[in-house]
């Protein structure tokens, strides 16, 4: 059982690379990355808004919005709500993000100092409801969409830390003017992830 | 039609890319490319949801209160997606399967939550409307590009016709295998930024670190 968990980890973190290999939370990604410590804490908000909504949204879909989930209520056998999803889904989301925010900024000012700017901008992060739409695409389990979420977003963090570090050192090399911001950091991140593509061979 | 509208509609396209200059709606813009025929069915999709959505914005901007704007926004861009959705899966049933999950993420799509804050908000249905065209059709453009270059040098087809016979069809090109997986997407997208800004020198990022990327915190159009 731990050794599935571990499997699935390693897989969202290297193999299904949020960043790299989805293409998704690419805005934050390209627009937060000009700085390692930044991007460290918009690294670490990601891991903990994703760990915490997919298990969320995974509970809503399996007893609420699947097809004849609603069977638990008497009289609604075999009504399927699946057509309100991304709703639900992105007001789950949205709603999380909230609540985290109110919680970190009364428990803990120091923790809300570094990741406070990055929550409201989290609620839109494309990579947040990614992750629970591939979760409900694929029908995880409560704990495999927890350690799903958990590893996604450890994978998106490791991805824009990296590329931070890469940008800081670019900022003294001289790119041709029309690369120059954007332009080469689209090719480094190509770059980056021909490399991750070394993973997708594996089998776990 | 008058300067205005013509400006507003224009822009987008090349001067003030959504894509190429506002950094927004990327993750998409790179997912659904290696088809010719998602490209498009996504570039119409984001047409339709981001003329729909801004308009029903605008018309409720004023009434709108604007600690709550993102959640309602939020609501307006996901029911019209749902609405696009449905209609995907009824009439082209294979590509929405290929689509996947990128046809929910429209509504965390930056292009469609940063023109409803920056445009609609302020502005009139109609110009909002226009606006709103000339954005997909900007979106449309890079996307038409990268899904043109990579489904032609990845598989040898376009829509799916094959216009250049690969070798293990007894043809004579050597198909590009790079080009179908996800590296191809990031490395087009840089070349078309580098076409567009040698084209047009005044879009191009004078110092490093500073330039059209936003920084962290300024809300505008970063999502």
């Amino acid at each position: 059982m731990l050794e599935h968990y571990l499997s699935l980890a390693t897989k969202a973190i290297f193999v299904e690379n949020m960043a790299l290999a989805f293409f998704l939370g690419m805005c934050s990604f390209l627009a937060i990355s000009r700085k390692v410590e930044t991007a460290f804490g918009m690294g670490l908000a990601v891991v903990f808004v994703l760990a915490v909504t997919c298990p969320l949204n995974q509970y809503l879909n399996d007893h609420f919005l699947e097809p004849d989930a609603l069977a638990w209520l008497p009289g609604a056998e075999g009504v399927d709500l699946s057509f309100l999803t991304f709703l639900v889904f992105i007001g789950t989301i949205a709603a999380t993000v909230q609540i985290v925010e109110m919680v970190i900024d009364r428990f803990s000012p120091g923790l809300y100092g570094s990741l406070g700017v990055f929550l409201p901008l989290i609620a839109v992060n494309c990579s947040i409801l990614g992750g629970s739409l591939f979760m409900a695409q694929r029908d995880y389990t409560l704990g495999e969409a927890t350690v799903f979420g958990a590893g996604s977003g450890a994978g998106f963090a490791l991805a824009i830390v990296a590329l931070a570090a890469i940008r800081e050192r670019l900022r003294y090399s001289n790119v041709p003017a029309p690369l120059r911001g954007l332009g080469i950091t689209f090719i480094v991140v190509g770059l980056m992830s021909l490399g991750f593509m070394s993973f997708s061979g594996i089998q776990l | 039609m008058n300067k205005k509208v013509r400006q507003t509609l224009l822009d987008p396209l090349f001067d003030n890319n959504p894509i190429g200059l506002q950094v927004l709606g990327i993750c998409s813009a790179l997912a659904v490319t290696t088809k010719m025929e998602t490209a498009l069915v996504m570039s119409v999709a984001v047409t339709f949801v981001l003329a729909t959505s801004s308009t029903a914005v605008s018309v409720l901007r004023n009434r709108i209160p604007s600690s709550i704007r993102i959640i309602t926004q939020l609501t307006i861009i996901a029911s019209m997606v749902i609405v696009t959705d449905q209609i995907l899966r009824a009439y082209v049933y294979e590509i929405s399967l290929q689509l996947s999950v990128f046809v929910g993420l429209i509504i965390t799509n930056c292009i469609v939550m940063g023109r409803a804050e920056a445009f609609a908000m302020q502005n009139p249905p109609g110009l909002t409307f226009v606006d709103a065209v000339g954005n997909a059709a900007g979106y449309g453009i890079v996307l038409m590009f990268v899904g043109f270059l990579r489904e032609l040098l990845g598989t040898g087809r376009l829509f799916g016709v094959t216009l250049l016979t690969p070798v293990n069809e007894g043809g004579w090109y050597v198909p590009n295998g790079l080009m179908v997986l996800a590296p191809a997407a990031f490395l087009l997208i840089g070349c078309f930024i580098w076409i567009v800004r040698s084209w047009k020198p005044e879009q191009v990022e004078e110092e490093f670190h500073v330039g059209a990327l936003p920084e962290p915190g300024d809300e505008g159009h970063l999502r």
